[in-house]
């Protein structure tokens, strides 16, 4: 009897639950689990965010609320024989994918940030930039099309306010040697970094000595398989093995390459005759090691050889020449090492020791190319040798505290160490040696705060002390990002950044101080589904930059930090991976007014290596019938501006005797690449087929003008060829691990 | 009357378990009914989280977390806003391991859901992604067939993936064919080891079949 009464009890108890799940905006979520915990019972909500549900549990329970993307939500119930009404708010889950970004004056490409710009792929397929990473990035706003010299000139500033870093430390000698009316290309491989920021102003206080942008570059670490690696070109030749280790927690591998451009300047006449064809050797050895599952230890390590010797047409007479010769020998080492270390600790740690050595050798030639050596002043100091040894030492280490969510704090210091020792040998032998020092040491605090999905910002601080001017600076720098509801963002940055007078121009009798720059950046961006729209407005403040004047030697030294300078403008970016199939493209213009009084300058200019509009166009189509990506881009710039400044003896001071503009530089270039080996699965090798034009209309192009010394002569600065072809082949042969996949497994 | 008490209680003791499980395998019947028309109803979620909750409740059967996993990694498979992929093949992963882990190994079903877990992933950035993603896919695919030679899900699995990739890279609907068959006859023969276990893809076999005559 009483048995059967338990029984009937039981099935009675039915109780009705439901209610609406909404977001901070009061809008329903679909797709909200709702559940009684260790219970069956339970519903997903609808599109409105209703959800209803039966339930035979009793008594105290918890009723727990789970969406993806939404912080989950527990809230304690008591069943007992009334329907509950129970509604829901979810709080958005502050996550990576979600957040807005801090993005002013930044362009970062990585494999989990999709959005924006450059990935290794990225910089080999963009058909001007002939595989150079800088070459890619002025298709990018914010740089200048300055083709004589190398570096990036970014928003008004010259290269040297740009510098370049590996795994968070100083790279020094990123280019390659200096050549007369040359831009060097930089060093290293995209293909070694994984991920680029390129940032054009405002960036973060873990970076300083450069008033206009730094370029931060992330290497590898492991790498996917084991692979034996070949390339060929009418240029250049390489091979190189990465072995990666059976466990996949290490890898090894090194590379050589030798480079000969013989071939090349045969089929591609060149401006300057060639008296020792470029030849260079280079090699480089990388470890990686994981030292623990969130750790992992790199090593990467590089030397090379460069041997060359051109002419230039004489400025100062119309028969001479200037013969360049240089030797080159390069090294630089880069050990970095990155691991959580317990209760949301990260550190970031590097170390990297570079040397140059230069050997340059100036002589002026006759027609015959015999050497000339003319007693007058003008042409005598033309014959010089200038050797360079250089040693630089940088470390970094950052520790990272996360806190709540995305935000975090870090800190950290920095040390840069450069002995560069200079000695100039005049025509007549004399010697003059030169040793520069310093060391810099840093301090930076920054910290990152995520309110919400939907304002986050970032402060922080860096202080410097140089011993070479024995001086401190303090700078503060800020950032702030809002994201609004149709997933716009508004990101606005302020920041001072300071940096050393130019090595060029020291050692120097004058008290000279750090150079300053101070950024004001607004930005707005719409990232959706692959489409990124972007408009940037800046204004950069320049103070205390170096004006120049003639040493007792005659050389062009360092004299006061009297010199100033803005630049203001307005950028736009849009790249569209997804309207057109296959197709992706981007557009970036960049207007640029900028002025400055600084070097021998005699009043404020439009320096030479800005101006006012410079446009891009770059397309890439995958075409997979036929395996091949075909590239192409369209660069436009206004003419840059020129003048002859020379020393007005008469009144002791710099004059400007003439200028001028140069005319619009306009540039086409395309690239194919066929993958014949793509999309086969298991295949044992990968080839990539590369042929790349530059200004295949071959328009006339004129960076700049030199001037004769008498000021009477203009020669056109143009690039060493009008057009320039280049055809290789790539193969890398793959051990594919999925049969050790397997047998790990079974 | 204390003996009557007793019996009863023991009654309703065994009453009660055997409701339990009962309760257990009808309420996954009842869900595995809905998958095949999941897909065309659009009501993976809401299978997903029915799933998950018997899971939860139950703690120690493997094949509720399964079943979550698969309804989750469909939403991935279906869905034309690839940019919420990660955090849907992140949930479905998550779920596959509670699977795996109650059963101390992986299994030949279990593999097959990681392998779609990866397609998920790959289809979001396929030129970056194929190089990480493409070979785990094909491992995954190669070691669901050797642990169970039956199964017809992995041979589906890949056939619908080759249907959908460019001919040129190696895909297409003919290249597609031989494994739809294959599917077709493994799935003839297949013999679940229980009422519960995975037996779906014969819809889906059936489609792609007719596509070709």
């Amino acid at each position: 009897m009483a048995a059967l009464m338990v029984i009937s009890f039981k099935v009675n108890a039915q109780v009705k639950i439901s209610g609406k799940v909404t977001d901070k905006h009061d809008k329903g979520i679909a797709g909200v689990s709702i559940s009684i915990k260790d219970s069956y019972d339970g519903a997903t909500s609808d599109s409105s965010g209703n959800y209803s549900f039966i339930t035979t549990e009793k008594g105290a329970h918890l009723l727990q609320t789970t969406a993806m993307g939404y912080k989950s939500y527990d809230e304690n119930i008591n069943i007992a024989q009334t329907s509950l009404h129970i509604n829901i708010s979810l709080k958005e889950e502050i996550t990576e994918l979600k957040a807005v970004v801090i993005s002013a004056g930044t362009f970062e490409a990585s494999d989990q940030k999709r959005a924006s710009a450059l990935s290794p792929i990225d910089i080999v397929t963009t058909a001007s930039a002939n595989a150079d990473i800088t070459g890619a990035l002025k298709t990018l706003p914010g740089t200048q099309q300055v083709g004589e010299s190398e570096g990036l000139f970014v928003r008004g500033g010259t290269a040297e306010e740009s510098k370049i870093f590996i795994d968070g430390t100083l790279v020094n000698k990123f280019f390659y040697t200096s050549e007369p009316q040359l831009a060097t290309r930089g060093r290293f491989n995209p293909f070694l970094f994984k991920g680029t920021i390129f940032s054009s102003g405002g960036y973060s206080a873990l970076y300083g000595q450069a008033l206009s942008s730094v370029l931060l570059l992330e290497s590898i670490d492991l790498p996917e398989r084991t692979s034996a690696d070949f390339g060929i070109s009418y240029l250049a030749a390489n091979a190189g093995l990465q072995k990666l280790s059976k466990n996949k927690k290490s890898s090894w591998g090194f590379t050589y390459a030798y480079t000969n451009l013989a071939l090349a300047f045969g089929i591609i006449k060149q401006k300057q005759d060639y008296f020792r064809i470029p030849v260079i050797n280079e090699g480089d050895a990388n470890f990686r090691i994981k030292t623990s599952a969130t750790g992992i230890l790199k090593y990467f390590g590089s030397f090379s050889t460069t041997n060359l010797g051109l002419r230039n047409q004489d400025v100062d007479s119309l028969t001479m020449k200037d013969a360049f010769g240089l030797k080159n020998f390069y090294i630089y080492h880069n050990l970095s090492w990155r691991e959580t270390i317990g209760k949301g600790w990260k550190l970031n740690t590097g170390v990297a020791y570079s040397n140059n050595k230069d050997d340059i050798s100036n002589e002026l030639q006759d027609s015959e190319n015999k050497k000339q050596s003319p007693a007058d002043s003008i042409f005598a100091y033309k014959n010089f040798q200038l050797s360079n040894r250089d040693n630089y030492f940088n470390a970094k280490i950052v520790f990272e505290k996360k806190l709540l969510s995305l935000s975090a704090i870090r800190f950290g210091s920095e040390y840069n160490y450069s002995n560069e020792k200079t000695t100039f040998t005049e025509y007549n032998g004399m010697q003059y040696p030169q040793i520069i020092k310093e060391n810099l040491f840093s301090g930076f605090a920054e910290t990152d705060v995520y309110l919400t999905n939907d304002i986050a910002a970032k402060i922080g601080v860096r202080t410097e002390h140089s011993q070479l001017l024995d001086k401190w600076n303090l700078a503060p720098r800020m950032s702030v990002a809002y994201k609004f509801q149709d997933k716009g963002q508004l990101s606005l940055a302020y920041g001072i950044f300071y940096e050393n007078p130019d090595r060029k121009y020291l050692p120097s009798n004058a008290q000279l101080h750090f150079s300053q720059a101070t950024h004001y950046i607004a930005q707005y961006q719409k990232i959706s589904n692959e489409r990124i729209f972007r408009a940037e407005i800046f204004y950069k403040k320049y103070k205390d930059l170096i004006k120049t004047g003639l040493s007792n030697y005659n050389t062009i030294v360092a004299i006061n930090n009297n010199g100033f300078g803005d630049a203001k403008g307005i950028e736009f970016f849009w790249r569209d991976k997804k309207t057109i199939k296959n197709l992706d493209y981007w557009v970036s213009y960049s207007y640029l007014d900028t002025k400055r009084d600084f070097l021998n300058y005699p009043y404020s200019i439009e320096p030479p290596f800005a101006t006012k509009h410079t446009a891009s166009l770059v397309v890439k189509e995958f075409v997979t019938k036929m395996k091949t990506q075909f590239n192409g881009s369209y660069t436009f710039a206004t003419g840059r501006p020129y003048y002859d400044i020379n020393y007005d003896y008469t009144n002791n001071k710099y004059k400007i005797f003439d200028q001028g503009h140069t005319k619009s530089y306009n540039d086409i270039s395309l690239s194919i690449n066929y993958l014949p080996d793509i999309g086969k699965t298991n295949a044992k090798k990968f080839t990539v087929f590369v042929l790349s034009v530059s200004n295949v209309f071959g328009f006339n192009k004129i960076y700049t003008y030199n001037y004769s010394a008498n000021n009477m002569r203009k020669l056109a600065v143009t690039p060493p060829s009008k057009r320039f072809i280049y055809l290789g082949c790539f193969i890398s042969f793959g051990i594919d691990r999925s049969q050790d996949e397997i047998n790990n497994h079974l | 009357m204390k003996k009557i008490i007793l019996n009863a209680g023991f009654l309703l003791l065994a009453v009660a378990s055997m409701a339990q499980s009962d309760k257990y395998v009808n309420a996954m019947k009842a869900n595995i009914a809905q998958l095949d028309s999941m897909v065309v109803k659009q009501n993976s979620v809401e299978l997903a989280n029915n799933f998950e909750r018997i899971a939860e409740a139950e703690k120690t059967q493997w094949l509720p977390y399964y079943y979550a996993a698969y309804c989750t990694v469909i939403q991935a498979m279906v869905s034309q806003d690839k940019s919420k992929n990660d955090d849907i093949a992140d949930k479905a992963q998550q779920l596959i391991a509670k699977a795996d882990s109650i059963n101390g190994k992986e299994n030949s079903e279990t593999d097959v859901i990681k392998a779609m877990i990866s397609i998920a992933h790959m289809v979001v950035d396929p030129q970056s992604r194929y190089m990480t993603y493409g070979p785990e896919y094909q491992a995954l695919i190669e070691e669901s067939e050797a642990l169970d030679s039956t199964n017809p899900r992995p041979a589906l699995l890949q056939a619908q993936n080759t249907f959908y990739t460019p001919e040129q890279f190696g895909g297409g609907k003919d290249a597609a064919k031989p494994f739809f068959e294959k599917a077709k006859a493994l799935d003839d023969k297949f013999k679940p080891e229980t009422d519960l276990s995975p037996n779906w893809g014969k819809s889906a076999i059936n489609y792609f079949l007719s596509q070709y005559k």
